[in-house]
């Protein structure tokens, strides 16, 4: 341990203060000499034919330099990626989509046609002057009705909107729910629906593109998650070599997943600029990236669990309908299936489980990987199965989830999903949570106020998530992360990390790694990322993976570089290696304190290159690339009590308690500020969000006039704990934190709310009028039954 | 989100707006504190070809004690309102309707005269205006008029100005003794506009009982309506909570109720009551000081 010993210690975040003064340099800050500005038309239906585009009279507005539309990119610009296409109709084109649109329309929103003028405000205007003759269709925008056999079709030619179903055999679940209810037992049934939400960056997304024809070079800085897998990616939909190609992601002011995905505007401004030879920008505005940018969740679940009348889980049964919205983004297909599915058993040691899935087109926006992508929606129904199975047992939800949890000592655990659990102390956190609401009071205060006619709720969820992805065979390419280290002659250390940091503050947490292992201050230290020229490949940021993955690359590669100096540094001691250590930046023999070499001067020696020992290369420089061999998963238990305003139905969270497990924590400030991001965002899918379509496509939450963000005055003081469980699966013990707060939240008020009203379980989001309805009803005298 | 092309005319005094105003007819718009008409413009639902500033014009922001009046500029910010303790002593409707307006920059930006002039059926400034028979002071090409606030709200967006017209200053008459006041909404969860609300102004007489009442509905419907069946209900009585509540179940009665995913026409009109119980218990309590 050197003397700065900064891991584990509430640093502030090195990258605030230019992000809080303005100083930071997004995408719409890059202005480059000539620049054009892209503006894109979009479909103002869900579902039409387009007969004809007439582009004439835009093209002859003044400042108007080009418009481009679908046959203008034929042959040329290649289809938006998609990782990991599944049989058997995507695998054959079901969903794949060029950059502008085709023949048909099939979302609110769907890219057109685009201008290129000399100002923002040109291209705009020229937008009204096009002329599209479009032939409206049917729409479908319930996946369930999507599936059924007479639904309007999306893509005629594949004779279904449903792109794939897994469907297993379903013998032994059968014979579990069977055996369970011969036994005494329970099962309970539940539809719930995990509603679509708009992702909603502070910053929207943004490209700009400058191709250089002498050389053939395009320069893309976009606001991206994934600067290395956009320039690959973006070179093949281009037809141009990858050395040829150079991303580059400058701040980044939110993602949340929806950044993690190519799009079309990215293809289209590359476009552009290779056509007229001068950079071009496109900024979304905030209708677009509502309307556009991908959605989350949007699953329907089929929920059933079986139990003992003590309240052990013998079963449960999972069927998932995911609407995958119009086309594939990055990961739309695999969300549900690989996500949701593996993660249904959530904390319990469930004996038997089984998945089945569906997933359909419909004319909505694509949905993808939105902060937890398919984990939240595992978290919420297997928390809301535990709670269904308490509501009918007249138990505790807090005693059913101990009596299921998977017990400390199981771990390495393999789930009845067949996903195995690296480490875990599920009920210590549960325990801890408790202890930290005072929960037994909270119940006895419940019953007063229930007592009183007053709606009180409280809700527990205790989640697991799958972090730190990922090891091979998860995905079809490698997800390893990597990092370039570089100590200088002056003695400072150069991390370029192929992740792709965007606002979490890796900056500060992998600084705090080399420091503390070279003994150096922080100062010393600085983090690269983001340009695809400097930076190592790497695989971008998302799945809260980069601590885990591309922090532990940095570890390793100044491991590297540590065994490199001592190896300098005895020769300048005139030492064996194996006596040298490294403590506080100081290099020094072993039971002689007094020889000893500052790191500084080390650094000075190896690049300088005169003192070397014979055999050890000049300069202090390594590589390394890390893929883990599995991935880790963070748990931890939320609780949250809610009161319900009888008259109108409105909601409030009056308290919420946190106690998360990311394994070690290299920076708990940081922990705690994606814990509380996390949570509101999760509070925010139960309590206001939700993405509207009318039955025939329009967007009815176009702007945040109608679509609701939480805001903290809607919410209370968080009150924080952990716990720590490291992961054995990387040398840093860290599981992942930045995605936790959000899976966790949702189902504690869902469980809070149920609870309130005391009922099974009731959908999302809760909005008052959905509430009020509900008291209504209970209010209301029983009708006999006609 | 990118505005059409307009001419920007910042106006130096109320008699130059006017003359602008004559001049561009329907093609211009005057522009306050911006936040109803820029983002409309920004959506490109209003595309004025100029835009009159107004926000210049000095000595249109003031909050003046007359003889039994207290007069309020046109440009007078929601902030500015929030604040005012002359305001505060006489009608605490006023403060307490500006205080639930959007958030802080909104308040900062939007004025009273920008509002009513605006007439979005879901603002809360026109029930509070409404609600304490303020007197709307205007100046157009043809001098200057007043308009009771009764007379002045026509319908969703619709206003008793006449073209050219401009809103200068609300005067609030002052209240008899024992009089209160008080605003309620139900926030809409995404714009924080009214679902319903109520503004509500009581007087009590010496033996406690109500002698006169105004109370007015805001968001529910599609204007600023006030809610006779319950004033009425109100009249000669005690208002105790049971009287309040009987009162105010009539407050959706003639309301033309409205609709969107924020709120059905039954919510609305059940809303709208539970607003008008609360306000109304609000503004007796303090009328009893
Ligand atoms: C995010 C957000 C949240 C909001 N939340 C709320 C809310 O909760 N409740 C609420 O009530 N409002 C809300 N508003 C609207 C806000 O109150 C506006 O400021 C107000 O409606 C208009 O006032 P303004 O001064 O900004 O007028 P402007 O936007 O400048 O003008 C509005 C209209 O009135 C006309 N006009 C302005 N002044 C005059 C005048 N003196 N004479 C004649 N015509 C005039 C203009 O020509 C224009 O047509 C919100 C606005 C925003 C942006």
């Amino acid at each position: 341990m050197g003397i700065a010993a900064l891991v584990g210690t509430p640093i502030k975040r090195r990258e605030d203060p230019r992000l809080i003064t303005g100083q930071a340099t997004y995408v719409d800050d890059i202005k480059l000499p000539g620049m054009l500005y892209m503006a894109v038309l979009r479909s103002p239906y869900g579902h039409a034919r387009i007969r004809s585009i007439n582009t004439e009279a835009a093209k002859q507005a003044p400042g108007v330099v080009a418009v481009y539309t679908a046959q203008d990119l034929k042959g040329v610009v290649g289809n938006i990626p998609v990782a990991a296409p599944l049989p058997p109709h995507i695998t054959n084109g079901m969903g794949r989509r060029g950059p502008l649109a085709e023949g048909k329309v099939r979302f609110y929103g769907d890219p057109v046609a685009v201008v290129i003028a000399e100002s923002r405000y040109g291209a705009r205007d020229a937008l009204d002057l096009i002329e599209v003759d479009y032939e409206p269709l049917p729409a479908v925008v319930d996946p369930e009705k999507a599936a059924q056999p007479d639904a309007p079709l999306l893509y005629e030619e594949f004779g279904t909107n449903v792109a794939a179903s897994v469907r297993p055999p379903t013998d032994e679940i059968d014979r579990v729910f069977a055996e369970t209810q011969a036994n005494g037992g329970i099962v309970v049934k539940q539809r719930m629906v995990n509603q679509r939400l708009a992702p909603s960056p502070m910053e929207t997304r943004g490209v700009v593109a400058e191709f250089r024809k002498a050389d053939r070079t395009l320069t893309i800085w976009s606001s991206s998650q994934i600067p290395h897998l956009l320039r690959n990616y973006l070179a093949e939909q281009l037809g141009l070599p990858q050395h040829q190609v150079r991303v580059i992601v400058p701040e980044v002011g939110g993602g949340f997943g929806c950044k993690l995905n190519i799009y079309p505007e990215e293809a289209l401004v590359a476009f552009a600029a290779m056509k007229t030879g001068r950079p071009v920008k496109w900024i979304e505005d905030r209708s677009e990236n509502l309307a556009v940018t991908i959605h989350g969740r949007d699953q329907i679940d089929y929920v059933e669990v079986a139990a003992t009348r003590e309240g052990k889980i013998t079963g449960l049964k999972v069927h998932v309908v995911s609407d995958l919205g119009a086309y594939l983004q990055f990961f739309t297909d695999v969300i549900a299936i690989a996500f949701t599915l593996p993660m249904i058993c959530g904390c319990y040691d469930i004996p038997v489980a089984y998945g089945s899935c569906d997933i359909v087109f419909t004319n909505k926006a694509p949905t993808d990987a939105y902060r937890g992508a398919g984990r939240p929606e595992a978290a919420y129904l297997v928390e809301r199965a535990v709670d269904l199975v308490a509501h009918a047992l007249g138990k505790d939800p807090a005693e059913v989830r101990m009596i299921n949890f998977v017990k400390p000592e199981q771990f390495p655990h393999k789930m009845a999903t067949g996903t195995v659990y690296d480490s875990g102390n599920y009920q210590a956190a549960l325990e801890k949570a408790m202890q930290l609401i005072g929960y037994q009071q909270l119940r006895a205060e419940q019953a007063q106020k229930r007592a009183q006619g007053k709606l009180m709720g409280i809700g527990l969820s205790s989640y697991v998530e799958i972090c730190g992805i990922g090891p091979k065979g998860l995905t079809p390419f490698g997800l390893y992360e990597s990092a370039r280290v570089r100590v200088d002659q002056s003695g400072d250390v150069l991390i370029y990390t192929g992740a792709s940091p965007h606002g979490q503050g890796e900056e500060t947490t992998f600084a705090q790694i080399a420091a503390d292992e070279f003994g150096i201050p922080i100062e010393r230290v600085l983090v690269i990322h983001g340009d695809t020229d400097s930076t190592p490949e790497g695989r971008g940021t998302y799945g809260s993976r980069t601590t885990a993955v591309g922090g532990t690359a940095v570890y390793n590669a100044v491991q590297k570089l540590k065994e490199k100096m001592k190896q300098i540094a005895a020769h300048m001691l005139e030492a064996s290696p194996a006596d040298v250590t490294l403590e506080d930046g100081k290099f020094s023999v072993a039971g002689a304190p007094q020889k000893a070499v500052t790191f500084a001067e080390v650094a000075a020696a190896a690049n300088f290159s005169n003192t070397l020992p014979p055999g050890i290369e000049p300069g202090l420089e390594t590589t390394v690339f890390f893929e883990p061999e599995a991935c880790t998963f963070p748990f931890g238990t939320h609780i949250c009590v809610v009161e319900i305003d009888k008259d109108t139905g409105e909601v409030h969270l009056t308290r919420y308690v946190a106690v998360d497990d990311c394994g070690r924590q290299l920076n708990p400030l940081l922990v705690a500020g994606q814990i509380h991001g996390g949570i509101v965002q999760g509070v925010g899918q139960a309590l206001f969000e939700g993405v509207v379509y009318d039955e025939n496509g329009q967007l009815l939450t176009s702007t945040f006039m109608d679509y609701a963000m939480p805001l903290a005055s809607e919410l209370p003081p968080f009150e924080l704990d952990h716990t720590v469980t490291p992961t054995p699966y990387n040398p840093l013990g860290v599981k992942g934190v930045g995605e936790a707060g959000t899976i966790a939240a949702t189902p504690a008020v869902a469980g809070a709310v149920a609870d309130a009203l005391g009922l099974p379980h009731v959908d999302m989001p809760f909005t008052p009028e959905r509430i009020w309805r509900i008291i209504q009803q209970q209010q209301a005298p029983s009708q006999p039954q006609a | 989100m990118i505005p059409a092309a307009f001419e920007y005319h910042p106006a130096t005094s109320v008699d130059e707006a006017i003359a602008l105003l004559s001049q561009y007819g329907d093609d211009a718009k005057l522009l306050a504190g911006g936040h109803s008409l820029i983002p409309t413009m920004k959506l490109r639902l209003a595309q004025p070809a100029h835009l009159i500033d107004i926000g210049r014009i000095p000595g249109l922001s003031y909050i003046r004690e007359e003889p039994g009046v207290v007069a309020v500029g046109a440009l007078t910010t929601y902030a500015t309102i929030e604040r005012s303790e002359v305001l505060r002593r006489h009608f605490a409707l006023l403060p307490e309707c500006a205080s639930v307006i959007g958030d802080p920059q909104v308040r900062n930006r939007g004025t009273i005269g920008g509002s009513i002039s605006h007439a979005d059926p879901s603002a809360d400034m026109p029930g509070a205006v409404r609600a304490l028979k303020a007197e709307i002071r205007v100046r157009g090409p043809q001098g200057e008029r007043s308009i009771a606030a009764d007379d002045f709200f026509l319908g969703t967006f619709t206003t008793a100005l006449e073209p050219g017209e401009m809103v200068t200053e609300i005067r609030f008459p002052l209240p008899p003794e024992r009089t209160g006041s008080a605003y309620m909404k139900l926030a809409n969860k995404a714009s924080h506009y009214a679902v319903a609300g109520c503004a509500a102004v009581v007087t009590l007489g010496a033996d406690g009982t109500c002698t006169a009442a105004s109370v007015v509905i805001t968001g529910a419907g599609t204007l600023p309506t006030r809610a006779a069946a319950v004033e009425a209900a109100l009249l000669g009585k005690k208002l105790d909570e049971a009287t309040v509540a009987e009162a105010a179940s009539h407050a959706a009665e003639g309301l033309e109720l409205m609709e969107d995913i924020h709120g059905s026409k039954q919510y609305r009109a059940q809303m709208a009551c539970v607003m008008a119980r609360r306000a109304i218990l609000k503004a007796a309590e303090r009328a009893q000081g």
